[in-house]
Formats: C-alpha cells, structure tokens, sequence
C-alpha cells in the first residue's frame, strides 16, 4: 500500500510527499468527504439562489442520494472485491433498509393521510384492514426502526449466506442465487397482502424525528448525515481490509481450498463479511429514503443489483475508494444521460462496463497510478535507466 | 470445538494426550499415521485399492508410482478433502482421520503440499507466512489480530529456513515457481505440523533449486514427519531413505532406495518402464 501511494504523490514536494504517505486512503477519503460535505452544506445555507456560488437544496439532496449509492457499492464491493462473492443480489439488502426507514416515515404520518386514520396508512384503509398487522408493530419507535434496517439484512445476509457458503455454493450458482432472492423478494413486496403498500411501496412522507422532510434544514441535515454514515461505514471496512481478517478474507479469493488446509473455516468468514455488507446495504437504503421520499418493490429488481456491481467494476474492484468513485461518477453519468436520453441508458452503461473490463482492468481507481506511472517513465526514463544499471552492477 | 485453543501458542512437540481442546496424536508406538485397508473409488473406478501405509515418526518417506497410482488421491483421503468407501486412517493411535474436517486435520497438525503451488498470490511473502501461523484461527481473534513479537521471530526464522527473508514484503504471485514451492512449505511450517505431505515439491524445479529442496526437505525430518510423493528419482534417491511404491491403488513395494531398485516386481512395472 505504502508503495503504491509513495509513486503517486512523486510528483509532489518531498515535505508533502512525506506528509501524504503518511495519511492511508482512508484519511483522503474522510477529508475529502467531510471538506466536500462542508462547502455543500455552507453554499447551500450562506448564498442566497440567484448567487454563483449558491447550492441548491435538489443538488445536495441528489447529492445526498449518490452517497447512499457509494455506501452501498461499498458494501458490494467488500464481498465481491476483497472475498469473490459475486452477489448480484445486493440490491435486496438496500431495499430491506429501505422499507424498514418506509414504515417507520409511514407511521409519522398519523391522520395527516387522506382516509385521516391515525394508526393505520392509508394503503391498509384502503385494504379495508382494521388494525395493523404483527409486523408492523414497534414501526412507529425511531429507535426500533434503526435496530430493523440493520437487523432485517443482516438476518437475510446471515441466513441466506449460512445456507449458500456452508453448502459450499460458489462461483456462478452463488450469483443465480442472489439474483432469485432479490426476484423473489421483488415479487413478494409487490403484492398487497404482504402490507407493504404493493406496487406503489411507500410514499408521501411527511416527517423524520418531528422534523418535515421538505424543508431545506431536514434536507441538508440527512445529507450530512450520510456523509458521516458513509466515512463510518468506509472505516470500518477499511479496518476490517487491513485486519488478519481482511487478509484471509483476500486469501479466500485467490485460492479458498488453501484456506481451509491452513486451518480456517472460509465458510465462516464468507458468512461474516457478508453480514457486515448486507448491514452496510441496509444503511444505505435507510438513508437514501427519506431523501428520495418512496420505497417501492422497483428497488427489488435484479437489474438494479446488476447496476451495482457494475459501479464497483467500473470504479476499481478490490479498492475501497474505487468503489465509491465507480458509484458516485455512475451515478452522475446517469443523472446526466437520462435526462438526455433515458432509452439508451442502459446501453450506454452496457458500453462502458465493456470499455472499463477492456482498457481500465483496475477500474477508474487503477487510472491515477497507471498515468503518474507513465508520466513518470518517460519524464525521468534517463534517471531510471541509470539507477537500474546501478542496483544490477550492485547486484 | 477443537477451534478454540485460545491461545496463540502452538500444542507443544511430543506432550502427552492431555489437553481435550488440542488434538494431539498418540505416538507411543512409534507410527504417525496408520492407513488401513483404504479404498476409494470414484465412478466404479478403484483410485485406492486396500492400501496399508504406515508413517512412523519422524521419518522422510518417499512415494513413488506412475501416473494415477493414487498418490495425490491418498493425500486427498489423508487431508480429508476425499473420504474413502472403506478402511481406518488414523493420526497417531487415537485420532480417526476419517471423523474430522479438513480444517480440523489441518489444526490437528497435519500439514499439506500441494502438487500445483498454491500461495495467496495477492498478499506478500510474509503476510501468507503470517496467515499459516498455528493458533486461533476464529473470526473475532483475526478481525482484533496483533502479531506478537515471538510470532515476527517465528516467521523471520522460518523466512530465513526457506530462504525467503529477503523477498519478504514481495507479493508471493511475483516469486518464481521454485520460491513459491518454498513459501508453500514455509507456510505448512508455520503451522507447527507434525506431519508434512509434500506432493511433487521439485516439478518444474531448476537443478540448484531441486538440490536446495532435497536440503530442506532432509533438514525438516526428525522434528517433522514428512511423506514426500515424487517422480523425479534422482531426487528420490537424494533424499530416500524409506520408499513406498503405489501401484493401481495400493502398496506394490517398501523399502530403501537399493531394495526398491533389485525388487523384481517394480522393476517390472515401474522401473522397467523407465529404463526401457
Ligand atoms: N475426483 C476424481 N474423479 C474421478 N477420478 C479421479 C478423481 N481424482 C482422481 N481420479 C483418478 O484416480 C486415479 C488416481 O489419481 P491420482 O491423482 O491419485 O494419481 P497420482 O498418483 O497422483 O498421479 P500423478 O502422478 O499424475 O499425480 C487417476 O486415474 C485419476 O484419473
Ligand atoms: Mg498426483
């Protein structure tokens, strides 16, 4: 790691080069976001619209939005960069959070529905149900809610990975797998019965601890909190990439049967660190609600987890921060492109995904080093050649 | 659970069989491993074929035979990775093989080489070295894992054994063929083992590496018992000083390197082929 940080910032002064290898990735990243997170949140309350400089509350709640993407490519890529699970089923996790944060907005509502009743949402009046069913109960405490987003994935994560890891299912099965769960999950949230709102999921939220949800203050206030979210969520990958753990868990990727000889249950492992990802998922999807005001079955859909690992591919598989690059230069692509021409979106992200695997194996997160390592080379090619016919007379 | 020794020290050579929590193989009567009337037959096919193999302690022993013998699928029965239609394998007197998992023969103290070189390619020398360590090998103890200084001279020291110290921080996918062959046994040493099974260590070896090979393999005898399967006979000879010949899945022939080469039925089938 070192190293590698030690040849990008050679270009630099030594008194800062020396400072910058020093910091680790996960210094740059809880800087830049927290200086990012700043400057949004000051130009958005200090300028006034109509001023240069000003932010408005749409872009810091899409901004908002794309964090909650990066925590959940996070997530995606702590099992697929670093373990090799290809989970195509990620997007489950994400909506689990989700609906857990629904139902709870969902009950902040109380009789401001349009049947006016104060305990059941409108959905279920609308039902003719007459009470709320078991599962909804505790869905108006905040604090129970927080306990369900990481809990309810978590769960799934542990029971789906315990059954799928101990029975030693890997490769492309493992992928089906996750992509029928969020299948069926998609199917079963879409039907009214379940009282999860069915098609429509839920909506038209009304406020968050007391606090409305349209109002700029809410709105930039959840913005920091998923920037705090996400450098939390980064650090305790990132502790957990550089433990003993994080190495048997690289170590199960390159060769998991050497694992298991030197004495570890992979199993184990797997079934962990894909809980910590399904907990992170769910996060994420509990924070991205509120800002976009729904939930809905949609947020099932195989193809959005296809999405996510295509973020985590196209930003650096295997790097934290290439991750959250992948999901955040995505994501802003799409805004960008669906607004031109939503049609061909997906081909554009298929087009992509395929240049990225072609030219950019590391993803955009392999660029940097790649191009400082090229400048560097021809730049100082003469210096080179001749320390290279120093250390090989040494030798 | 056998997992959770809780400490980071390794079973102490040669104890008695008291602690539950270790696995410990009884060798009282001098054999490491007992293979007992082992068959294994994949499709109808006998890859095994009422095998009887005995390892004493301590000792380098050599397995010989022709392609598909059974040698690899007899360190398969061994590590648990295949598990036989019939017979007893046992680690010492008292520890059945055949009851256990491969992670728990592994901690048991058996450590194995496998034909292919497999070493995490994407962490460094001493991180694999670091990962072979014996202790606990549980998520939590990984996940809060500080290496203590015995353990850095236990890996510096086995570093140097095999010759690695100074590719050290090197990514183990960047050593050559050989060096990697050799992190992979530093990696079984690691593990304190007290039996090693080595699966053609030298294939695809230069001459200076093989010769450094037969070194190491004759110096980790006597403290390790060591079961080395090869085809190369000169570095069969260089090293032997027990040899077993598998024929179609079971023992043709034991004895020295000189007894092996004068006994007419291996002349016949092994030897022989080569010669002629
Ligand atoms: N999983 C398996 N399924 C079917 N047949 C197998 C399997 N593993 C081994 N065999 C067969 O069993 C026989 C013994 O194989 P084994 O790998 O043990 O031979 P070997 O003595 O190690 O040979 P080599 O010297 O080529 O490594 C071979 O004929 C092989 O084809
Ligand atoms: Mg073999």
């Amino acid at each position: 790691m070192t190293t590698s940080t030690q040849s990008i910032f050679s270009f630099l002064p030594p008194s800062l080069q020396s400072l910058a290898t020093k910091m680790t990735s996960l210094h740059f990243v809880v800087t830049t976001l927290f200086v990012a997170t700043l400057y949004v949140s000051f130009c958005n309350l200090v300028f006034e619209p109509g001023s240069a400089l000003h932010v408005s509350t749409y872009t810091v709640t899409l901004l908002g939005k794309y964090l909650c993407y990066a925590l959940l490519a996070l997530s995606v890529d702590l099992v697929w960069g670093y373990c090799g699970i290809l989970s195509l089923g990620h997007g489950a996790f994400f909506a689990l959070g989700g609906y857990a944060m629904g139902m709870y907005l969902m009950r902040q509502i109380g009789d401001r529905g349009v049947y006016g009743n104060p305990e059941l949402p409108d959905f279920m009046v609308f039902l003719n149900w007459d009470s709320l069913p078991w599962y909804w109960a505790g869905s108006d405490s905040f604090i129970w809610m927080a306990v369900m987003v990481v809990l309810i994935p978590g769960l799934l994560a542990y029971v789906f990975g315990s059954m799928a890891f101990k029975s030693r299912v890997s490769g492309v099965y493992l992928s089906i797998m996750t992509q029928a769960m969020t299948y069926a999950l998609l199917l079963a949230f879409f039907r009214n019965e379940m009282g999860f709102g069915g098609n429509n999921g839920l909506t038209d939220f009304k406020d968050i601890l007391g606090f409305s949800l349209q109002s700029d203050t809410t709105r930039i206030v959840l913005f920091i909190i998923t920037a705090v979210m996400l450098a939390i969520g980064y650090a305790i990958s990132h502790y957990i990439v550089k433990s003993k753990m994080g190495r048997v868990v690289t170590a199960i990727r390159d060769s998991e049967s050497r694992v298991r000889f030197v004495g570890y249950k992979p199993e184990n492992y797997k079934v962990w660190i894909f809980v910590v990802s399904g907990v992170l998922a769910g996060i994420a999807g509990a924070l991205y609600v509120p800002q976009v005001g729904i939930i809905n079955p949609g947020e099932f859909s195989p193809l959005n987890s296809i999405e996510m690992v295509i973020w985590v591919a196209i930003g650096g598989r295997g790097t934290l921060y290439g991750a959250i690059i992948g999901a955040l230069v995505v994501s802003y692509a799409k805004t960008r492109f669906t607004a031109i021409m939503p049609e061909a979106w997906l081909f554009a992200l298929g087009g992509l995904f395929v240049l990225v695997t072609l030219f950019l194996p590391k993803g955009l997160a392999g660029l940097a080093p790649q191009l400082i390592a090229k400048f560097k080379r021809s730049d100082s090619a003469k210096a080179a050649d001749t320390a290279d016919t120093k250390s090989e007379v040494k030798s | 659970m056998i997992a959770t020794t809780g400490t980071t020290t390794p079973p102490k050579q040669g104890s008695p069989i008291l602690a539950e929590e270790n696995i410990n193989p009884d060798t009282r009567h001098g054999v490491i491993l007992y293979v007992e009337d082992v068959s294994v037959s994949f499709d109808g096919f006998k890859a095994l074929n009422d095998l009887n193999l005995y390892i004493n302690d301590g000792e380098l022993r050599c397995l010989i035979g022709a392609n598909g013998a059974g040698k690899t699928t007899l360190m398969d029965v061994i590590t648990g990775k295949t598990r036989p239609d019939v017979g007893k394998v046992s680690f010492g007197q008292q520890v059945d093989l055949l009851s256990l998992s491969e992670a728990e023969i592994a901690r048991a103290g058996i450590g194995r080489k496998f034909q292919k070189p497999t070493v995490f390619e994407n962490l460094t020398v001493f991180e694999n070295l670091e990962l072979s360590l014996a202790g606990d090998k549980g998520i939590i103890t990984s996940l809060f894992h500080k290496l203590s200084s015995e353990q850095k001279d236990r890996i510096a020291e086995i570093l140097k054994t095999i010759g690695l110290t100074p590719q050290e921080k090197q990514l183990a996918g960047a050593l050559s063929h050989g060096q990697k062959q050799w992190l992979e046994i530093g990696m079984l040493l690691a593990a304190q083992p007290r039996l090693l099974l080595v699966d053609e260590p030298v294939a695809g070896m230069t001459a200076q590496e093989t010769e450094r090979t037969a070194e190491l393999l004759t110096s980790l005898a006597g403290e390790h018992s060591v079961v080395v399967v090869e085809h190369d006979m000169a570095f069969v000879r260089s090293i032997a000083r027990k040899v077993t010949v598998l024929h179609q899945g079971s023992v043709l022939a034991e004895g020295s390197m000189s007894e092996i080469q004068s006994n007419p039925d291996v002349i016949q089938v092994y030897l022989g082929e080569e010669q002629g």
